[in-house]
């Protein structure tokens, strides 16, 4: 491929997938892989119906069903009937259309955000798309992914296109080391307090610099998933060949000549050297330390050292009202340290936290210690191929041993659409994505986010606590 | 697919909701979202918001007299932040509103609700006050969102209103679904497929 001038990779995967300008000033794009959920899709289905239309390309649109999936039983039917009419639905439709479903007893099922990847469907220089805003999660592997709505998962289901409006690119560059214990989660949940969670309103991310460069596909993909978090529908990291080693063999991955043609093309796609963005973000990596968060937003997150913010230091009055609303109803004092407060509940899983690295890490760390009397603790692998591999490796009995509960894979107490659901004013550490009012089921409900080894210090001592004193600064240090 | 009805102007009487950052699952809490289809979606809009734990209506805007007649939602700074679901402005279509007025709005919300040929119009923060103001003093009040002339009216006020060109053609020309176009340029996607080289293509 030649360029007259230095493209990024976000402008390269746009112009080559354009099929034409629209007169609404939106560019109607052609799109790669269109992975479909129980949740958003049967609407679609209706709408089409109505419209007496096919699927367009059917062999690439990909099913699995996850947020309603219950994951203390797989039985069926479903308890709850609305489940079970959603997972019927989905079935129906897929079976119609001719998509390829993995389903609940495929050994292959699993969060959407993690299916595509295990699949090697998620490839470098595509465009995916969902009726989910996590889809952001894909642009790990250096695709243009992102969230869509239903009437959009109609639109794709009809033409394999949509109409979308060129995002302006915002490099984030983090340089440096990162000290001992601080995760990828640290990093993006520091990323969107330092931008705002609207900070990323028409922007694509890419996340670029040696942090990134040095992180596996699994930390870069806890990263690009919460790209929405800050606003940003799309977020993304160059490919390399720590990309490629991950894809090499998967199922829908390509192979023999194919394969080196396809990490050739990949390769040519990155952004190039001298390329131009909209904005550069720098962050120097040495100063992000574990991050919880405290409010009701994502952005609402502080060091796990610092105290909870007073709404009277506020810097005006919107401020103020938010930190007031945010601290009223997570129960906090201002100007208290975070660390101490009472967990009630432990949750470890979801499409930003549910994949093997983190049970491996969360492992090493639990392995031979108790969680506390008084809290609930749930481990939710993300995918069956995940649960699979952590039962080969022996991790379920680490959980198990712990005194955390190990369930079947799915979104779980990621939001309330299945039966794993906070209760009352319960307080969850939460290795999830979302802490807004209600999003774990309980309208009081509080949900602190962290990383996957910040839980298990949570778990063990029962209180918001600094992982680094608890197991020490680990002796490997993972990006 | 053809002849949707063109959006220029919207007008009726308006309810406020309040806060910034009001994600949609506040806008229809997760519970709500297991549904094949969003018929029933209407009165869920804010369920946690409007009722107690036992079901019971709390001292909430959209529970007041007259809120069911209300055409146009005014709302804050990033309105309908958080999932890309299309639960949220389906709610809120449902539940008979037809414009949202706000500070800001996030983007996927944004592009639902405008494929619905619900217009989401911005007002400057002074503008959001005193429209929030003469609304609250006077709940009867009829507003109007004027897609054409990027205004709305409430009473004797008049604020200009901020609604991107695309966007204010599009319900202007009745071309706010986008599916009408999409469907157009078959031979198009076809090429575009042909020349990526890894989707299929003749199909
Ligand atoms: S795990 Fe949570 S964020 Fe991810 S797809 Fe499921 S519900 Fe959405």
């Amino acid at each position: 491929m030649r360029h007259d001038r230095p493209k990024n990779l976000y402008d390269k995967v746009w112009d080559a997938h354009a099929v034409r300008d629209l007169d609404s000033g939106a560019t109607q794009l052609l799109i790669g892989a269109h992975m479909i959920h129980e949740v958003t899709s049967p609407q679609a289905f209706g709408m089409l119906d109505d419209l007496d239309l096919p699927v367009r390309m059917p062999e690439r649109t990909f099913a699995t069903v996850d947020h309603i999936v219950p994951t203390h039983s797989r039985e069926e039917p479903f308890e709850d009937p609305l489940a079970d009419e959603m997972i019927r639905a989905l079935r129906r439709n897929c079976e119609r259309h001719g998509i390829t479903l993995f389903d609940l007893h495929s050994g292959h099922q699993g969060i959407v955000h993690m299916v595509g990847p295990e699949q090697g469907i998620t490839q470098p220089g595509t465009t995916v798309v969902c009726g989910d805003s996590h889809t952001s999660t894909h642009g790990a592997f250096g695709a243009i992914a992102f969230g869509i709505g239903t009437s959009q998962v109609r639109d794709v289901l009809a033409t394999q296109t949509l109409a979308m409006n060129r995002l302006k690119v915002r490099r984030i560059q983090v340089d440096g080391e990162l000290q001992p214990g601080v995760y990828a989660k640290d990093v993006i949940l520091h990323v969107i307090r330092t931008l705002g969670v609207n900070g990323g309103t028409g922007y694509a991310y890419e996340y670029a610099g040696e942090v990134f460069d040095r992180m596996s596909m699994e930390e870069r993909m806890t990263v690009c998933n919460m790209s929405i978090e800050g606003g940003a529908r799309c977020g993304y990291v160059n490919p390399d060949d720590t990309t490629f080693a991950y894809l090499e063999g998967r199922p829908y991955a390509p192979y023999g000549a194919a394969w080196d043609e396809a990490v050739a093309r990949w390769r040519s796609l990155a952004s190039d050297p001298d390329c131009a963005y909209d904005d550069v973000v720098t962050i120097d990596a040495a100063t992000i330390v574990p991050t919880v968060t405290w409010g009701i937003n994502p952005g609402q997150a502080i060091f796990i050292d610092e105290t909870v913010p007073d709404p009277a230091q506020a810097r005006n009055a919107a401020e103020r009202a938010s930190t007031e609303e945010a601290i009223a109803h997570m129960q906090l004092t201002p100007g208290a340290p975070i660390a101490g407060t009472k967990v009630d509940v432990a949750f470890f899983g979801s499409c930003t936290n549910g994949r093997l690295g983190d049970f491996v890490e969360a492992a090493r760390v639990l392995r031979g210690r108790k969680v506390a009397d008084d809290v609930h603790a749930i481990a939710v692998p993300g995918s069956q191929l995940v649960k699979a591999e952590c039962e080969r490796l022996g991790i379920d009995r680490v959980f198990r041993d712990a005194g955390f509960e190990w369930r079947e894979a799915g979104c779980s107490m990621c939001l309330a659409m299945n039966p794993d659901k906070l209760l009352g004013d319960q307080l969850c550490a939460s290795t999830s994505n979302r802490n807004f009012k209600g999003r774990q089921g309980s309208p009081t409900g509080r949900t602190v986010l962290m990383s996957p080894v910040m839980v298990m210090a949570a778990a063990v001592t029962g209180r918001i606590t600094d992982a680094r004193t608890l197991f020490g600064a680990p002796q490997e240090v993972v990006a | 697919m053809n002849g949707l009805p063109p959006v220029r102007s919207v007008r009726g009487t308006a309810v406020v909701v309040p806060g910034n950052d009001v994600d949609t699952d506040r806008i229809v809490p997760a519970r709500y979202l297991k549904c094949v289809t969003f018929d029933a979606l209407g009165p869920q809009l804010f369920y946690d918001e409007r009722y107690d734990e036992n079901g019971a209506p709390k001292d909430h805007p959209l529970n007041r007299p007259g809120a069911d007649e209300a055409k146009i939602l005014i709302c804050g700074a990033n309105f309908g932040c958080g999932s890309s679901r299309e639960h949220a402005p389906q709610s809120i279509h449902k539940a008979g509103f037809r414009a949202l007025i706000g500070g800001s709005f996030a983007e996927i919300f944004f592009g639902n609700a405008t494929t619905l040929g619900m217009p989401c119009v911005t007002l400057d923060p002074e503008g959001m006050a005193s429209l929030r103001a003469a609304v609250q003093r006077e709940p009867e009040l009829e507003v109007e969102v004027n897609v054409e002339a990027r205004q709305v009216r409430a009473g004797e006020h008049v604020f200009p209103a901020h609604l991107p060109d695309g966007t204010r053609g599009a319900l202007l020309e009745g071309r706010w679904d986008a599916l009408t176009d999409l469907l157009t340029a078959d031979a198009e996607i076809e090429a575009t497929a042909r020349r990526l080289g890894y989707l299929p293509s003749g199909a």
